[in-house]
């Protein structure tokens, strides 16, 4: 399962889903969220929302230069924090911008597409989809 | 609270030098909580007596509160200051990202002091805070320009928040807003024109950053629980359906929606400017405060076909609610719901307050029509309900200032009317132009007692609505009660900095389990108490700057244009104010 965005037209930006993300890994306040919402250029533009979408062949994971990064069978990719040594390399790489990082921790916020976002939302913005052909750069 | 709860920062920041100092105030969070309550404190500490709003000593405070960031709809700052346009108590409260922003930033409350010698604008970028040179952005025709070049020069996109003022705020028209992520205001009592005297065009805060709790499962647990309710709240589906201008069709039926300078309480075509018929026709966008599930700003796309060039069309998208339909509409017999559009565009983009600006003009008509006014106060403008046109051209003269009538227009309409004459209609209290309630004594008397000549702070719409309702005549000393324990009852809300559309789901019963999550013990009865103990902090304040009960009336045209239960009765207002002069000096 993969995490998509299924109905940007519908984000009125209330970053419901930052919260729930750092939330979910049982902390609150937004340093470990894994997803992005920002406006367009000025709020009248509507929203963006930034997540991880799940490249086949994610160049995050191929410029990592400790393995710490494995790609997941469904999607996506897995930090493996032991081998991190936090060079950030795989932020440069994500063109999306979806590699968020947490500076206290000086690791990358990596997306595992849980979906917990998108129970959250409540505007119908977020869905968990199935596997990677369904997914598209809805961003 | 916990001890390594970044709540308890204070960023002081002196603008004349650029230097700034974040000290450990625990004791003021531990005592107040947060927004309101705090803001009074350091309101107290930082203002001296009797200071001028314009000088230097004036602060600027700004706080959140301890739930802001950990839980849904506690996403709205408190400002305070002193005044410019009553001479006292300024507070005023806003939304957008700037909550969040600044407790993501590593604070409970940011201070201003002094005044820069030139135009500046506050970077605040987590513990990094700089003054910025703004002389390029200074006297810039819109304001909204100034925002995105300091969107385009600050980090953080989606993290921060960017109040800024317009060309009124500099030029201090004293009812000058600051405006903040292009829709959300801190409007009335002019924030703006105090940004404008100390040289500050715009602040930026942003950061990212955690924040600790007591027990993490609980706090989860509790979490869902108020998300959960604000999601499936009728109140709150209403507020994202149409907003706040859902109000203007019941009110305008109950006859309580001040029309032409309250010469009436109901007005002709008004479905043309009711919030059904703005989101069937104009309805392009809503938006949503951070944190905050609901999303009632709502934004008009108007599209409109260039004066000279054929087939050349400019949308514009212009943020509407109930107070600014009531302000540029209704109070000014504008029906045309694209003229009510282009009336708040102008405003947004030199930075006034609608609510004012709209009382202003509304008294302006009247006094020209009655020839109090001529031609040449106005640079010839007719003046004239429902000519919104030429409204549209007294608004931008409102904010270049010309002559001396438009210096007199931009200082209130309290001021306006002590120069040119019409005291009885022109709409204020304590010098702040009126609300769009006409509901009745209550409404009046909740705008004229409160804290922060607010209507948000006070029940009395909903007091008037309820006597009507159960057709029994109101006593004064019950309805001046019933506003007290509300608006007492609303401080903690507002040190919480928990938005009054959410004060339903926002129980004394959830504030006390959601304060035990972000690890404040407070009981329900010590809540109680902390709303008294702060509502005494601003009526310290607010008599100390010269507030006297014996000195406040309504206008003699709140009393002539029936309330929709009849006459606003002298007597009763008399009586009331009598019971509120008796039960302040008890408290």
């Amino acid at each position: 399962m993969q995490l998509d965005v299924v109905d940007i037209d519908r984000c009125v930006g209330c970053q419901v889903c930052m919260f729930a993300c750092t939330r979910r890994q049982n902390i609150a306040g937004l340093s470990k969220s894994c997803i992005h919402v920002r406006s367009l250029g000025g709020m009248e533009r509507g929203f963006t929302v930034i997540t991880c979408r799940a490249c086949p062949d994610p160049p995050c994971a191929r410029t990592c230069p400790t393995g710490a990064l494995k790609v997941r069978p469904d999607g996506g990719v897995l930090l493996d924090a032991g081998k991190c040594d936090g060079c950030g390399a795989c932020r440069a790489a994500c063109l999306i911008g979806a590699v968020f990082w947490d500076d206290a921790a000086n690791r990358p916020n990596i997306c595992i597409h849980c979906g917990y976002c998108a129970t959250h939302c409540p505007h119908g913005v977020l869905e968990l989809v199935k596997g990677p052909e369904a997914a598209h750069a809805g961003q | 609270m916990p001890a390594n709860d970044p709540l308890r920062n204070v960023l002081y920041v002196d603008l004349a030098t650029g230097a700034s100092q974040v000290r450990d105030r625990t004791d003021l969070f531990a005592a107040r909580l947060g927004g309101a309550g705090v803001a009074a404190r350091l309101l107290h500490e930082e203002c001296p007596a009797g200071c001028d709003p314009f000088a230097p000593e004036n602060p600027v405070v700004l706080a959140v509160g301890p739930l802001t960031g950990l839980f849904p709809l506690a996403s709205k700052t408190v400002a305070m200051f002193k005044s410019p346009l009553t001479g006292n108590l300024g507070e005023s409260h806003a939304g957008g990202r700037s909550a969040v922003a600044i407790r993501m930033a590593g604070y409970g409350a940011i201070v201003l002091r002094g005044a820069s010698p030139a135009p500046v604008y506050l970077s605040v970028d987590g513990g990094e805070v700089r003054l910025k040179d703004a002389r390029s952005l200074w006297g810039l025709d819109d304001s909204a320009t100034a925002g995105r070049i300091i969107r385009e020069n600050e980090r953080g996109a989606g993290l921060r928040t960017i109040m800024r003022i317009g060309t009124a705020g500099e030029r201090r028209i004293r009812y000058a807003g600051v405006t903040t992520e292009s829709y959300r205001h801190f409007g009335r009592l002019g924030l703006g024109a105090v940004f404008g005297s100390k040289n500050l065009k715009a602040i930026a805060v942003g950061g990212r950053r955690e924040l600790p709790v007591a027990d993490i499962a609980a706090y989860r647990a509790l979490y869902e629980e108020v998300h959960r309710a604000a999601v499936d709240s009728p109140a709150m589906k209403k507020y994202h359906d149409l907003g706040t201008p859902e109000n203007v069709r019941p009110l305008n039926a109950l006859g309580g929606l001040p029309v032409r300078n309250l010469q009436a309480g109901t007005i002709e075509h008004a479905d043309r400017i009711t919030g059904e018929a703005f989101a069937e026709s104009y309805l392009g966008r809503r938006l949503a405060c951070a944190h905050c599930p609901v999303g009632c700003v709502h934004i008009a796309a108007l599209r409109e076909p260039h004066p000279a060039e054929p087939y050349f069309y400019k949308t514009s998208m212009i943020g509407y609610d109930y107070e600014l339909i009531y302000a540029f509409g209704a109070m000014l017999g504008v029906t045309d719901p694209a003229g009510v559009l282009r009336l708040i565009e102008e405003a947004e983009r030199t930075g006034l307050d609608v609510m004012s600006a709209g009382v202003v003009l509304a008294w302006a008509t009247e006094a020209f029509g009655s020839g109090l006014l001529s031609a040449e106060h106005t640079k010839g403008l007719d003046l004239a309900f429902g000519d919104w046109q030429t409204y549209l051209k007294a608004l931008e003269l409102i904010d270049r200032q010309p002559n001396q009538f438009y210096r007199d227009l931009g200082q209130g309409v309290a001021h306006a009317s002590s120069v040119y004459g019409g005291r009885e209609y022109a709409l204020h209290c304590g010098g702040n132009e009126m609300p769009g309630y006409h509901t009745g004594p209550a409404a009046h008397l909740g705008f004229l007692l409160g804290a922060r000549h607010s209507h948000l702070d006070n029940a009395g719409y909903g007091i008037d609505q309820k006597a009507l309702a159960d057709g029994t005549a109101p006593d004064p000393a019950a309805v001046v009660d019933k506003l007290m324990a509300e608006e007492q009852w609303r401080q903690v809300l507002s040190s919480l900095v928990v938005c009054f559309f959410a004060r339903g789901i926002y129980s004394k019963e959830l504030v006390v389990r959601a304060l035990a999550a972000a690890g404040f013990d407070l009981d329900a009865a010590r809540l109680d108490a902390l709303g008294r103990e702060i509502y005494r902090d601003k009526f310290a304040f607010k008599f100390r700057e010269g507030f006297k009960v014996s000195e406040l009336a309504l206008a003699d045209r709140v009393h002539r244009t029936p309330a929709p239960g009849g006459p606003v009765d002298k007597e009763f207002i008399a009586k009331a104010l009598r019971r509120f002069e008796q039960r302040i000096a008890e408290s």
